[in-house]
């Protein structure tokens, strides 16, 4: 039963894997990439780490896909070619680099003297991967990396705010304030242009005075 | 069923997303593939988690799946101001540091 379980999952995810590499479309990839993690929590529960599967069920197919569905709707899921400017021969050169480290992770498995490899594994204790064992787990021995974890979750989500936020002279998401109208009649009039190397260079608000003649 | 089959199925899928990362040139979808290499990651911890039969490298594919959402978080925001400023989402095609 778990023979059969496990090659269900295993090919879901690798065929989800595939479908995220050579699917065109940023849209369908995604899709493809929901379909591997939901295989992946399939494995993860016949290795009965049952509130990882839990939590990549939930945060990875569930949050984080979200988020990548919304961007792929902001950005346009426009098709790209797969050949292109890279070129073939570097193209064919990355495909047998992946087939080759493949070729040595497999050699590298197979042909190794862990025993416990052989093996269904050891025996787990009671409780082993349930979420009160987990939570027990990240309040005591690892509650520095759980600390830590939170930081960054932190960090990033104050990053991507200010990454992604609207900037200054972006055409229509630009907001103008007073000050701006009073201290710089001739705003539209300047030599950038938006969304041009100028005008990241020096945004207009930024820019010297002297640099625009009719302000003064 | 042996561990090792686990094992295999994570390499397989870290090196078909490591050859994605090289062959696509869409971020959005590069970013994907990290997605894919991290989650190899993860099932190889598991699978060690198991076999050891202590819960350490379940712990550490939690901490790995956190930093993962932190990865595609600010690799989102950073894909929207491009969008933002116009520039084409080509990874050929942003070839300078500037702005």
């Amino acid at each position: 039963m778990a023979e059969v379980l496990f090659f269900i999952a295993a090919i879901g995810a690798v065929a989800g894997a595939v479908g995220t590499v050579s699917l065109r479309n940023p849209f369908y990839a995604v899709l493809a990439l929901v379909c591997h993690l939901l295989a992946l929590a399939a494995l993860f529960l016949l290795l009965r780490a049952e509130f990882v599967a839990a939590a990549q069920v939930v945060v990875y197919a569930g949050a984080v896909m979200v988020l990548y569905v919304f961007v792929v709707a902001y950005v346009g899921g426009v098709g790209e070619p797969l050949t292109g400017s890279t070129g073939a021969s570097l193209r064919f050169a990355s495909i047998v680099f992946a087939l080759a480290l493949f070729v040595e992770l497999t050699i590298a498995l197979v042909g190794t003297g862990l025993s416990a490899l052989e093996t269904e594994g050891a025996n787990a204790p009671a409780g082993f991967g349930t979420p009160a064992e987990v939570g027990a787990l990240f309040l005591t021995r690892f509650l520095v990396a759980f600390e830590i974890a939170s930081l960054l979750l932190l960090i990033a989500a104050v990053g991507a705010v200010i990454l992604a936020r609207r900037r200054a002279g972006l055409g229509d998401a630009r907001e103008l304030s007073v000050g701006d109208v009073m201290r710089r009649p001739d705003v539209s009039a300047g030599p950038w242009q938006p969304g041009t190397m100028i005008e990241a260079a020096a945004p207009p608000r930024n820019r010297p005075p002297s640099s625009s003649p009719g302000s003064r | 069923m042996s561990l090792t089959w686990y094992l295999v199925a994570s390499a397989l899928i870290f090196c078909i997303g490591a050859g994605g990362v090289l062959v696509r040139r869409n971020p959005l979808v590069i970013l994907l593939c990290i997605e894919l290499m991290l989650n190899a990651a993860n099932l190889a911890l598991v699978a060690f988690s198991r076999a050891h039969g202590n819960m350490d490298g379940q712990m550490f594919a939690l901490i790995v799946m956190v930093v993962a959402a932190c990865e595609v978080a600010v690799g989102l925001g950073l894909i929207v101001a491009l969008f933002r400023r116009r520039l084409p989402i080509d990874v050929d095609e942003l070839r300078e540091l500037s702005g």
